[in-house]
Order: structure tokens, then C-alpha cells, then sequence
């Protein structure tokens, strides 16, 4: 960490990447915003110029963009990085996290958290991407236990898990869950594919 | 390339017989032809000055050198092959492994595998039918085959005229033609520009359906070639194209030592305007010339890429026993 800061100050310009450090996941500035590389080919006729095209994705946004850079350049690095953080709260603008081994607390704001909102429990680990130290993507736990709040009785004994019908769980989240399933029970949802696992009690 | 490697191959076995065969079919349709089969050092004292090519480079230290000398590994084998020419060895071919620095992608790595001819008393045009005639000798079925000039391919594919548009013009068309990026582009060559074009917006439709050639490249990108005379002057250079990848790159070779010394010289200046370090140029390559070289045509081609072509393959590193992170 010493001979990081130290760097820092020695450096008078920001970190950069060569075309050649190209690789997917590597982070550059682009346009002011941050961006991760998805896809990088290299493009050079046999007696000319040589080209780099990469695919990325802007950090921010989400977009998907190409862009070509003449072989050699160099560009900004960004400074980005995933950390696991708490959640605690919401205030209505911010959604505050916690680094759970130095206490220290970010915000995110709406745009970081995105389709996030809908899974975020208190207390519960979220991935975190900072840019600057800032959140710029919030990304909620593979699975996520919350209890349904509301949802039609259906067929009480019906234990096949077929047919089934929407659920309201705790965050405002809907998601289809076999008819057996009642309020107030908490239930496990893979959020990646927004589908219903399992009762949390049969874990 | 820190890692330990893993000790695997990085191609199949079958990919590893389909290029033994493809070699032992090359070699047979050079019999057949009477080209002379030949092979010339790999290192060498001399370099390629092309400022868009770099060596890499090896020490040889021994008798005759025993303080050491810096050698330049082969970008291609064209220099001593025309020593040969000179010597009059008659039409020769060489299959071998040529090296450049800085390359590595799905089409490129810095180790590659090539197949180099030269015959005396063809024109480029009299080449680009003989190397015709090689690919469909590979191929299941015969290939068409469909030449445009240089000039030809950017008027049908952008509309421009790539020997007379400016600088500012081949940007633009770069710009509208929504090249990713092309608006923030710092490039002062019009040569750079055109490659830009060429790569991204004209390479994608060469050899979609069969070979396409394309021939008389602008003067400034003669490289190794004759500049015939005309309005504008075009150099007697080619290229062969398969599912838009360029496979092979042909001269109707330029015999006239005081304009190569020239080239070389140039390339040099231009290296250092860029502050890429100087090579020294071949001067066997120059006396032979001197001497008198045969009127010829060559050719070099990618024999990887030509596999890759032949199998389906999208990357070349997959039909390379061990790639360079393997090596």
C-alpha cells in the first residue's frame, strides 16, 4: 500500500494502458466514462498499419460499443474495481453500502443500483463495482432469501410445483412460485434468472 | 507467460495431420511445376526495414564472431531467396517458419509458417493464375476466382478513389462509414488510412464466395515491387483473399538496386520520424540485384492461414502444435 501511494505521487500522469495489454476485462477510460474490454482483435494487413478492435462495454451505461485504436497508443486506465459490501439502508436517494471489513460506507445512487433495487435485503453481501471509489454498479447476491407478502391462497396440498402463480416478496420483487407456497413464507430466488428455488426452510 | 504452461498441444491431432498434409500437397504441386525446393538461413546480419514489419532478434556468438553479433530472425525469406535468383538458381520455392515481433491475434502470431515462390520470367498476372491453380489443387471443390485492382475495390465497395482522395477525404469516408472510432483516429499517412478503409470495410467482402485478388496497389505501398508508369503510377503488387482474409502478398519484383537502396533508405527515415529503431539494410540483397536478377514474380503465403481456410478454423492458434504461451 506504501509504495502504491507513494507511485501516486511520483507519477505525474495517470496510469495508462499500451494497445498490447489489451485483454477482455482489462478497465479503460473512454469519452470520460469507464469501460471494460469484452473483446479485443487484433487487425493489421501484412505490409500496413496495424489496428485494434475492440468490443466494450461501458461501465456506466451498460452499452455495448466498438471502437478502433491504431496499434501503440495508449489510454487511460480506469480506476475500477468489484468489492463485496453490505447493504444497510435506503433513504429515497441513496442506497448506502459497507465495506464489511473496514466499516467505511458508500451511497449508490439510483443509476448504480439499477434492476438491483428489487433484490436488496438489508444486511445482505452485494458486489459492488467502485470507479473512484464511487459505486457505479451495484450486483445483488446470486440468491437472495424474502419472505412473499402477498399472493393468491391456491391449492393448499399441492406439492408437485407445477402450474404456480406470482408472488410479492419484501423488496417488491414478483416472481412465479409453486401454489403451495403462502404468505409469509420466505422463499430462496436464484436473482440472475428472477426464478424461485425453494422454500428457504428446506436449505 | 509467467504461468507454467500447460504441456498440451494447442491444436488437435487431426489439425496437426490436416497440416502434414497440406505440406506434403504443396510440395507435390511444386514438383510437378519443377520449382526447386530450397532452403536459406533463418537469421541474418540484416533486417527488413518496412516500418509496419518488426524482427526480433538473436545472438550468435562463436568463430567468426567472437565478440557475438546481434542476427535478425526472417520476417520472410525473400532477401536471400533472390540471392538465389541472382545465382541463377531458376524458379525455387521454400516452405519455413518467418517471425514478427509484436503479432498476435485470431489471424496472427509471431511465429507463422510460409510458403515463398518465385518465378522467373512471370509477370504479377502470370502469379496470381499459378497461385490460382495451387489453392484449387487444395481445396475439395475448384474455387472461382475474381481480380479487381486496387483502384477497382474502393470504387465499388466506398465509392472513393484511393489514388487520388486526400487525406481528409479517406477520414471522412472512414467517419461515415461508422468505423468505430475513426473521428478520434491521429494518423498522418494516407497509407494508414487506406489500410484503415481496406481492413474494416473492404477485407469482409474479399473471397466471400471464392479467391479474390486484388492487384496494382498504390506506388507507396510498392514494398518489394516494380512502379509500372502511368497516371497515376501503380506498383505491380497483389494480394489473394479467402472469406476475407488475406492469405497471400505478391510482387512483380522490383530488379533495380538503386531504387530498392532508395526504398530501404526511405523506410529508415520514416522509422525514424517514428522513433522506431534503425535496421540495416541488406546489402547482399543490393549487390546481388546489382549483378543482374532474373525478371520474376513472387509470392509469399500464410500456410496457417491457408489451414485454417481449408479446416473451418477461426483462430489461428488452434492449429498451432503450441502457441507462443505454450512455447
Amino acid at each position: 500500500m506504501m509504495c502504491a501511494a507513494i507511485d501516486l505521487f511520483r507519477e505525474e500522469d495517470m496510469a495508462s494502458y499500451s494497445t498490447s495489454e489489451f485483454k477482455g476485462g482489462l478497465k479503460i477510460m473512454l469519452d470520460g466514462d469507464p469501460c471494460s474490454i469484452i473483446e479485443n482483435e487484433f487487425v493489421k494487413p501484412g505490409k500496413g498499419q496495424a489496428f485494434n478492435r475492440v468490443k466494450i462495454r461501458n461501465l456506466k451505461t451498460g452499452r455495448v460499443l466498438e471502437k478502433t485504436f491504431k496499434s501503440g497508443e495508449s489510454v487511460e486506465a480506469a480506476d475500477v474495481h468489484e468489492t463485496d459490501m453490505q447493504y444497510l439502508y435506503a433513504d429515497g436517494e441513496f442506497w448506502y453500502f459497507m465495506d464489511p471489513d473496514t466499516f467505511e460506507q458508500v451511497s449508490a445512487d439510483k443509476a448504480a443500483v439499477g434492476e438491483s433495487i428489487k433484490w436488496l435485503k438489508e444486511q445482505d453481501l452485494c458486489t459492488v463495482t467502485l470507479w473512484n471509489g464511487a459505486p457505479i454498479i451495484v450486483e445483488p447476491p446470486k440468491f437472495v432469501v424474502l419472505t412473499i407478502t402477498d399472493t393468491d391462497p391456491g391449492l393448499k396440498g399441492d406439492t408437485s410445483g407445477s402450474g404456480g402463480k406470482p408472488a410479492t416478496l419484501e423488496t417488491g420483487a414478483v416472481v412465479r412460485v409453486p401454489l403451495f407456497v403462502q404468505i409469509g413464507e420466505a422463499i430462496k430466488v436464484d436473482t440472475r434468472s428472477a426464478e424461485y428455488v425453494s422454500r428457504a426452510k428446506e436449505d | 507467460m509467467t504461468e507454467k504452461p500447460d504441456w498440451r498441444p494447442s491444436a488437435s491431432l487431426e489439425m496437426i495431420r490436416a497440416r502434414a498434409s497440406l505440406l506434403a500437397r504443396i510440395r507435390d504441386f511444386f514438383r510437378q511445376a519443377g520449382v526447386l525446393e530450397v532452403e536459406t538461413p533463418v537469421c541474418s546480419r540484416f533486417g527488413v526495414t518496412d516500418p509496419a514489419i518488426e524482427s526480433l532478434t538473436t545472438r550468435y556468438t562463436g568463430p567468426t564472431a567472437p565478440q557475438g553479433c546481434d542476427l535478425y530472425l526472417q520476417t520472410s525469406p525473400e532477401f536471400p531467396m533472390k540471392r538465389l535468383l541472382a545465382a541463377g538458381s531458376g524458379p525455387i520455392y521454400q516452405i519455413c517458419r518467418v517471425f514478427r515481433d509484436g503479432e498476435l491475434g485470431r489471424r496472427h502470431h509471431p511465429e507463422f509458417s510460409l510458403l515463398e515462390w518465385y518465378r522467373p520470367g512471370f509477370d504479377h498476372h502470370a502469379l496470381m493464375d499459378e497461385v490460382a491453380s495451387l489453392i484449387n489443387r487444395l481445396t475439395q471443390a475448384p474455387l472461382t476466382v475474381e481480380k479487381f485492382s486496387y483502384h477497382e475495390a474502393f470504387d465499388r465497395y466506398l465509392q472513393i478513389d484511393p489514388h487520388t482522395a486526400s487525406l481528409e477525404q479517406l477520414r471522412d469516408c472512414a467517419v461515415e462509414r461508422e468505423v468505430a472510432g475513426a473521428g478520434e483516429l491521429i494518423m498522418d499517412s494516407r497509407d494508414a488510412w487506406l489500410d484503415l478503409l481496406l481492413s474494416h470495410l473492404i477485407e469482409p467482402h474479399l473471397g466471400e464466395t471464392g479467391m479474390t485478388f486484388l492487384y496494382d496497389y498504390p506506388a507507396s505501398q510498392a514494398a518489394l515491387a516494380k512502379v509500372r508508369d502511368g497516371t497515376p503510377p501503380v506498383a505491380e503488387r497483389f494480394e489473394l483473399y479467402l472469406s476475407g482474409m488475406e492469405i497471400a502478398n505478391g510482387f512483380h519484383e522490383l530488379l533495380d538496386a538503386g531504387e530498392q537502396r532508395r526504398r530501404f533508405l526511405d523506410d529508415n527515415r520514416r522509422r525514424a520520424a517514428t522513433g522506431l529503431p534503425q535496421i540495416p539494410m541488406d546489402e547482399a540483397l543490393l549487390d546481388a540485384l546489382a549483378s543482374g536478377m532474373p525478371a520474376c514474380a513472387g509470392v509469399a503465403l500464410g500456410i496457417d492461414r491457408l489451414l485454417m481456410f481449408l479446416t473451418g478454423c477461426n483462430d489461428i492458434r488452434k492449429l498451432l502444435a503450441f502457441d507462443i504461451t505454450k512455447a
